[in-house]
């Protein structure tokens, strides 16, 4: 059968260096990372326990702060008119923000065939699940009537009515339903050879029987692998637009409105690469306290964080790009009010967030273009929390500062966050870390197989290497990795 | 023990509401027998459980009732005595609406905003709902039979002890039962006071006609007004007939030749100044002293010279240049809160330009005992002091509340009292400490007559059987007069048989239909000037004075638990749910010590806009004011505008037991105001307590900005070229005068189709009274939602009076008033973004809401450049209070929290209209409907007394909005946007003198 091979197979670029560690094997790899999920219960981690209690104690915020929404309505934050939207859809937009960095590593990283994405994909994966189920929380509670939401839906109904399609909220519907679908369709098929894996190692016959179902049958055929691996390029190239179209998409509830600050036309790509930059800096800012908690450092290596730098830095000044060219758009717009836009924000009664997002993603990105800043794990901590702060301002920037002070000079009024508005806030982060908590517990953190394979691809390299050292010809590499 | 006087009794304390049946063995076999039918219609229902209620359809159809078509009914509603001629609308036998009688002198087409309110007062929950003896409940019959005890030891000393204590009264059947009481009981005193009211006035026409005379004025003759401290565009009596009357000179067409001017001196900055020409700020102290000075100046003799603020000379010059120039055509009014010899050079300027007869006419009085009030209380306290009353009878009125602090009547009642009678709506300070507290009727339950400004008499028809059982003033003066039975149809009914000729039945019909009774205004009169009277000098000015003043929204205090008036933002301040200190920039500035330069607010740049941004932040300090051995802390509120060294501080506030709404509301200002000088007098000290208080306002930012929206001009030049003003603009914004705005987007047609409701908003007009936004509260079932969410920016009015402050100097600025609801906009960027289709045009072009597809995305209010959208962020609406149900209008849904709302131009009334007109057509056996022009008038433009609103369809080239529209001062907010609002302004014109024009020109070059 003439057919491409599939990515995952192709020898890696030559960059030089390997990310692995040496000393690894496919045992040593698989006991690594196979082992956490099989843990017997009561030798779970103490740290996984208090991790996930505190977690737990914040979802339960959630569970209360959804409730007294629900019972008196929206009325319970700081929201007003005009600034009618706050931090429910500043929240939406950060979370949907932070899920982009996974869907970029796992779909875009894969066809551009970066083979060092395999040790954070399936984090990164997860991470961007957790987050669109935080960030799907909020189209639905802000809603003044939120047991309607399904209005919003096109369907048959006996009303006779359609939504309407010229509105960003609903092609926002279908975006983060598509996302949210594509996402864990891609996330769960990746899972299945490691399922296989986790069957295989387990003793317990309980564990084993359920890893066995999930894992549906898997037994590392030949077949079985070129379907999976057809299945994976399909999905990957599904998610591909996705990373450009959800953040997009996104952008455009502000984009088409016309309210200063909201109609500007750099916001779609500005969104993109914001949402890519703050994804990373949540990727590093989890991946680091577990790869160290677990000791895979030999997996998730410094040059991996250096690689995440980078991308974060990149990123970063694409969207610092953005703001100049909010600046350039308010002064050559020759509009009053998209000029008092840019005086609200740098000298209005809310400049500090202004100057805070300023420092975030724009100051606190610059000590990155040094190698020993990326490869310093203490530092890069530090900057990927400010970036996720300065992201959250950002979306604070452009949704409340331009609400506070649009046309009429007398509709203007500030908008204070009550504690409801915060611990709505805190309690999808509680439901965050509840979900990631839960995942390393029970599922392979890292993709076994691929980090397999991946050490499969560079022992073949390095015996390449070595071959060409020594002027032998030692032949193409061929086959792939098997499970065990 | 069945039935029992006893059980009865005990009943009656355990079940109040249920009691009557219990007597009424009628009602209890006809619940039983209803009782039968709904078991039966239960087989019908099913499943479904439905609350029990009785039901009974009516045996034979009342006239003219359809169910679901109102029905309106000709009344009066009352402000300090004062008649406006209502309409009262009724769905299926509930009162809903009132509206202007446009026959009634009293109203000539407006109301004030206190009429429009009248409705959620009537359905009040908090009213007092049964009679109580010392707090305990008691009935009307324990009532009148301790009365008549009481009444039978006042026959023996001929009333020696007993004194009746009135509000004003203008009602002929309650003065004529008065005389009779007074005739039975020649001892017996009857005094009035209202804390409102026009003792001034009538000392001043004593100083100067030695007579009690009514002075009217007719502003349609008036080409030169000069208001000496009087806000006569502000309620009062007259107000809408003076408003109508005096707007209809400056509402401008391209070929108007002419235009009234108003010169208005003021301390507290009020609705008339905002609209006048000329705003002169001095202290209420300084007004004397420039009264004097235009008076000698006109050669009037025997005038007393007193200090006039430098500031003012230049526009006495210019005043009397005017006032000489207008002979005949001029008027000169003084405020009620001036001292009679201001109120005597009034009447003697007057008499000197010739506008006696023309522009002020003299009447016998209209109040049926004109009297200097302050005076009675103030003997009233004191004979209570001295023992010398033992029968009290208080009808409405609040004085134990509202009477001068130094009085202290409320003590003293309440010590010395041994008997005392209180007739109120509502169990309140006096209430409580009488012997017995008679809930009464209100106007609309109440069968009544009163007089209006110019003394047409109109009868007060009752709506609906009293809600709460209450009583009327003239039950209390019949049980007084030993007949506590009779029903007040009958006595007013009596009253008129005696002064009406001809048929009764006739007369009787047509004025219960008209509303009024014709003839009966009062008979002019020519008074003769007494020169003697206009010699006394006015009090001096103090350094730092203190103001009292009516509260624009609660009057003095008797509309304290009305929730729509309570969230109200005043027109000039736009605080709600609280009074404060109100005080000039620049006073506050030296008061306080402020590190702040005063200059900064002067020079007419944005910068200065900031400025005064920066410094409104001292809003909310609290400061003490030590005025005549007492003192009052309240929180200061910055007034640009307001004169200098002086504080304002309005009356009504501070109640202890006005009810849900209005009680611990501000604070009280009675407490300090002294019987001898009621209105304003030298503040002792003011200091900074440092502490802070929320105020509340619903406009934060104060300046516009720089931006196109209120566009003025003056008249001069729009002599020259009406469309001066546009030009100007366009010549700013785009560098060119003619300019049309591009869009990208398709335009919809709507000339073609059968009607398209627009609007215009005359800002030449506008006096910011208000009575729109409550009349739009009451038509549209507005819910009310306290001071914590008004905090949070969630008023729910629809229609917004947005006010901003102007001009070289920020502390005496213009100020300029603009009401706002949703603009209809034809190309709406709220309908675009609706993710539902929740928002929507129809053919006719109007920007509809569907509460029902609402989901509340609260896109649509981002998306509005206007910021008109409201939304029920809570349950706002109050579903559980029953009567507060009754009131609400049935055609308007009641929206609940979720959902997104807006004005609507009335839309229920133009179903109604269009419904009408089909129907119609369909008899004449035609296609094709017609809607008149003016058939359709929404809830604003009906309440406007100035005729500021006007609706119609813009496609009908005859109607007035579609001419008005055609006028080139016409323009559309935020034109640039492209929204193609359906709401548009007439931008407003002025009329400044010519020399004082000049010199402002000059002084802005200079500075």
């Amino acid at each position: 059968m003439a057919q491409a091979q599939p990515i995952r197979t192709k020898p890696q670029p030559d960059t030089g260096d390997t990310y692995l560690l040496p000393g690894e094997t496919y045992t040593s790899i698989s006991s690594t990372i196979g082992d956490v999920p099989l843990t017997a219960p009561l030798k779970t981690p103490r740290g996984w326990f208090i991790g996930f209690a505190v977690s737990f104690a914040l979802l339960m915020v959630f569970l209360v702060s959804v409730s007294w929404l629900l019972i008196r309505g929206v009325g319970i934050w700081g929201i007003n008119i005009p600034v009618a939207w706050g931090m429910d859809i500043i929240n939406f937009v950060w979370w949907i923000g932070i899920g982009h960095a996974g869907t970029l590593i796992s779909a875009i990283l894969l066809l551009l065939n970066q083979g060092w994405r395999n040790s954070i994909n399936r984090f990164a994966e997860a991470m961007t699940l957790f987050a669109v189920a935080c960030a799907g929380q909020y189209p639905i509670l802000h809603l003044g009537r939120p047991w309607l939401f399904y209005w919003l839906i096109p369907y048959p109904n006996t009303h006779g009515l359609w939504p309407n399609f010229r509105s960003p909220l609903d092609w926002d519907v279908f975006a983060v339903s598509t996302y949210a679908t594509v996402s864990i369709l891609f996330w769960l098929v990746g899972l299945i050879p490691d399922f296989a894996t986790l069957r295989d190692r387990a003793t317990n016959p309980l564990v084993k029987r359920v890893y066995g179902l999930a894992a549906m049958g898997w037994r590392g055929s030949a077949r079985h692998w070129h379907r999976y691996e057809m299945a994976s390029l399909l999905l990957a190239g599904l998610s591909t637009p996705l990373v450009l179209s959800v953040h997009s998409i996104i952008s455009l509830d502000f984009a088409v409105a016309q309210v200063p600050g909201w109609q500007v036309t750099v916001f779609p790509p500005y969104f993109v690469a914001g949402a890519v930059f703050a994804g990373f800096a949540m990727v590093l800012l989890l991946m680091i306290p577990v790869r160290t908690f677990y000791g895979f450092q030999s997996y998730v290596t410094i040059r991996h964080l250096d690689v995440m730098a980078k991308v974060m830095l990149a990123t970063g000044m694409l969207v610092v790009y953005g703001y100049f060219m909010e600046v350039f758009g308010s002064l050559y717009s020759s509009s009053k009010y998209e000029q008092y836009l840019l005086f609200n924000r740098v000298s209005g009664p809310s400049a500090w967030a202004y100057y805070g997002l300023l420092f975030c993603n724009a100051v606190a990105i610059q000590p990155l273009w040094f190698r020993r800043v990326r490869q310093n794990i203490p530092a890069l901590m530090v900057i990927s929390l400010i970036i996720s702060v300065g992201m959250w301002l950002e979306r604070y920037v452009i949704i409340v500062l331009s609400l506070q002070r649009d046309y009429l000079p007398s509709s203007w009024d500030m908008y204070i966050p009550t504690v409801w508005d915060w611990s709505l806030y805190i309690g999808t982060i509680g439901l965050f870390f509840s979900l990631t908590f839960l995942f390393i517990r029970f599922l392979p953190m890292i993709n076994i197989f691929e980090i397999r394979m991946y050490l499969h691809q560079e022992t073949e390299r390095a015996h390449r290497r070595e071959a060409a050292a020594h002027g032998h010809d030692h032949g193409q590499a061929h086959g792939s990795a098997s499970a065990d | 023990m069945a039935d029992t006087p006893a059980f009865r009794d005990l009943v009656e304390r355990e079940f109040p509401q249920g009691a009557s049946e219990l007597n009424d063995p009628v009602s209890r076999r006809s619940f039983l027998k209803l009782m039968g039918a709904s078991l039966a219609l239960a087989g019908i229902t099913g499943c479904t459980y439905m609350p029990r209620e009785r039901i009974a359809p009516f045996v034979n159809q009342p006239l003219d009732r359809v169910a679901g078509v109102p029905i309106y009914y000709a009344s009066s509603v009352l402000l300090n005595g004062y008649a406006t001629g209502v309409l009262v609308r009724s769905n299926d036998g509930r009162p809903t609406k009132i509206e202007p009688n446009a026959k009634h002198p009293g109203s000539a087409g407006g109301t004030d905003l206190f009429v429009q309110a009248e409705i959620l007062t009537m359905y009040d929950p908090d009213r007092s709902t049964q009679v109580l003896n010392t707090g305990a409940a008691s009935t009307w019959d324990a009532f009148t039979a301790a009365l008549a005890t009481a009444m039978q030891g006042q026959g023996a000393s001929g009333g020696a002890g007993m004194r009746l204590l009135t509000t004003t009264i203008t009602s002929p059947t309650l003065a004529d039962q008065i005389s009779q009481l007074l005739a039975k009981y020649p001892q017996a005193r009857w005094y009035q006071y209202d804390p409102i009211n026009r003792d001034n006035a009538y000392e001043g026409t004593r100083l100067a006609f030695d007579e009690d005379v009514t002075t009217r004025y007719d502003y349609s003759k008036a080409q030169v007004v000069v208001s000496l401290d009087a806000d006569f565009l502000s309620p009062g009596p007259g107000f809408a007939a003076y408003a109508r009357a005096f707007a209809d000179g400056r509402r401008l067409r391209k070929d108007s030749g002419e235009m009234n001017r108003l010169y208005v001196a003021e301390a507290s900055p009020s609705g008339t100044g905002a609209t006048a020409d000329h705003r002169i700020q001095m202290q209420a102290g300084q007004v004397a002293g420039f009264a004097q000075a235009i008076a000698s100046r006109l050669g009037i003799p025997g005038v007393a010279q007193g200090a006039v603020p430098d500031a003012a000379t230049r526009f006495i010059d210019a005043i009397v240049e005017d006032l000489e120039a207008h002979k005949g055509s001029s008027l000169v009014i003084v405020g009620d809160q001036q001292p009679p010899v201001v109120h005597a050079l009034a009447h003697a300027i007057n008499a000197e330009l010739g506008n006696v007869g023309s522009t002020v006419i003299y009447t016998d009085p209209v109040e049926a005992r004109p009297t200097n009030q302050t005076n009675e209380i103030a003997s009233l306290s004191n004979e209570i002091e001295a023992g010398a009353v033992n029968l009290l009878v208080i009808i409405g009125g609040n004085p134990a509340y509202n009477a001068p602090g130094d009085l202290r009547f409320a003590e003293r009642m309440a010590a010395k009292v041994p008997l005392s009678v209180h007739l109120s709506l509502y169990n309140d300070e006096t209430s409580s400490l009488a012997t017995w507290h008679i809930p009464a009727a209100h106007s609309l339950e109440s069968w009544s007559d009163a007089r209006a400004y110019e003394g047409t008499a109109g009868i007060v028809q009752p709506l609906i059987v009293p809600l709460f059982g209450g009583k009327t003033s003239h039950e209390i003066l019949a049980a007084l007069l030993g007949q506590p039975t009779v029903d007040p149809l009958t006595i007013v009914q009596g009253y008129w048989q005696g002064q009406l000729s001809g048929d009764f039945n006739a007369a009787w019909q047509g004025a219960l239909s008209t509303g009024l009774i014709d003839g009966t205004a009062a008979a002019t009169r020519t008074p003769t000037l007494r020169e003697e009277g206009l010699g006394g000098a006015a009090p001096a000015p103090g350094e730092l004075e203190l103001v009292f003043r009516p509260d624009p929204s609660i009057w003095d205090g008797s509309y304290a638990n009305n929730g729509w008036l309570m969230e109200l933002p005043r027109p000039l301040t736009k605080l709600v749910w609280d009074n404060a200190a109100l005080m000039s920039p620049r006073t506050a500035i030296k008061l306080l010590n402020l590190p702040f330069d005063a200059n900064q607010l002067v020079g007419g740049t944005v910068e200065n806009e900031h400025a005064l941004e920066a410094l409104s932040e001292i809003n909310g300090k609290v400061v003490r004011l030590s005025y005549r051995n007492g003192s009052i802390d309240l929180p200061l509120w910055l007034l640009p505008g307001h004169a200098e060294n002086s504080i304002t501080v309005n009356l009504g506030y501070g109640r202890s037991k006005a009810g849900t709404v209005g009680n611990g509301v501000g604070v009280n200002a009675y407490a300090v105001r002294t019987s001898d000088a009621p209105w304003f007098g030298s503040l002792d000290s003011v200091s900074d307590t440092g502490g802070t208080y929320l105020l509340v306002s619903t406009q934060d930012h104060w300046t516009m900005e720089g931006r196109d929206i209120y566009r003025v001009g003056k008249f001069e030049e729009y002599k020259l070229d009406p469309e001066y003003i546009t030009k100007d603009v366009h010549k700013e914004e785009f560098g060119t005068e003619h300019h049309t705005y591009e869009s990208m987007q398709p335009s919809l047609d709507y000339t073609t189709h059968h009607n398209a409701w627009g609007m215009t908003i005359n800002l030449s007009a506008c006096i910011g009274c208000n009575a729109c936004v409550v009349a739009c509260q009451a038509e549209n079932n507005i819910p009310v939602v306290g001071k914590e969410q008004v905090s949070v920016g969630r008023e729910m009015q629809w229609l917004r009076i947005d006010r901003y402050f102007a001009g070289e100097d920020l502390d005496n600025p213009d100020t300029y008033l603009m009401p706002m609801a949703c603009m209809q906009c034809e190309k709406a960027p709220c309908e675009l973004v609706c993710p539902v289709a929740a928002t929507v045009h129809d053919y006719e072009g109007l920007n509809n809401m569907v509460y029902n597809r609402c989901v509340g995305t609260k896109y649509c209010s981002n998306n509005c450049p206007y910021k008109v959208r409201r939304f029920n962020f809570l349950q706002y609406t109050d579903l559980s209070a029953v009567t507060l149900q009754l009131g609400r209008n049935p055609d308007v849904t009641v929206r609940n929290r979720g959902v997104m709302e807006k004005c609507t131009y009335c839309v229920q009334r133009i179903s109604g209209a269009r419904i009408e007109a089909k129907k119609a057509a369909v008899s004449a056996g035609s296609d094709n409907y017609t809607i008149d022009d003016g058939v359709i008038i929404t809830a604003c433009e009906a309440a406007c007394p100035t005729e500021a609103i006007t609706f119609g369809d813009q496609n009908n080239s005859a109607s007035r909005v579609a001419s008005w529209k055609s006028e080139p001062h016409n323009y559309s907010l935020l034109a640039d946007l492209n929204t193609v609002p359906r709401t548009t302004y007439l931008a407003r014109i002025r009329n400044p003198f010519e020399a004082l024009a000049a010199h402002d020109t000059v002084e802005r070059q200079e500075g």
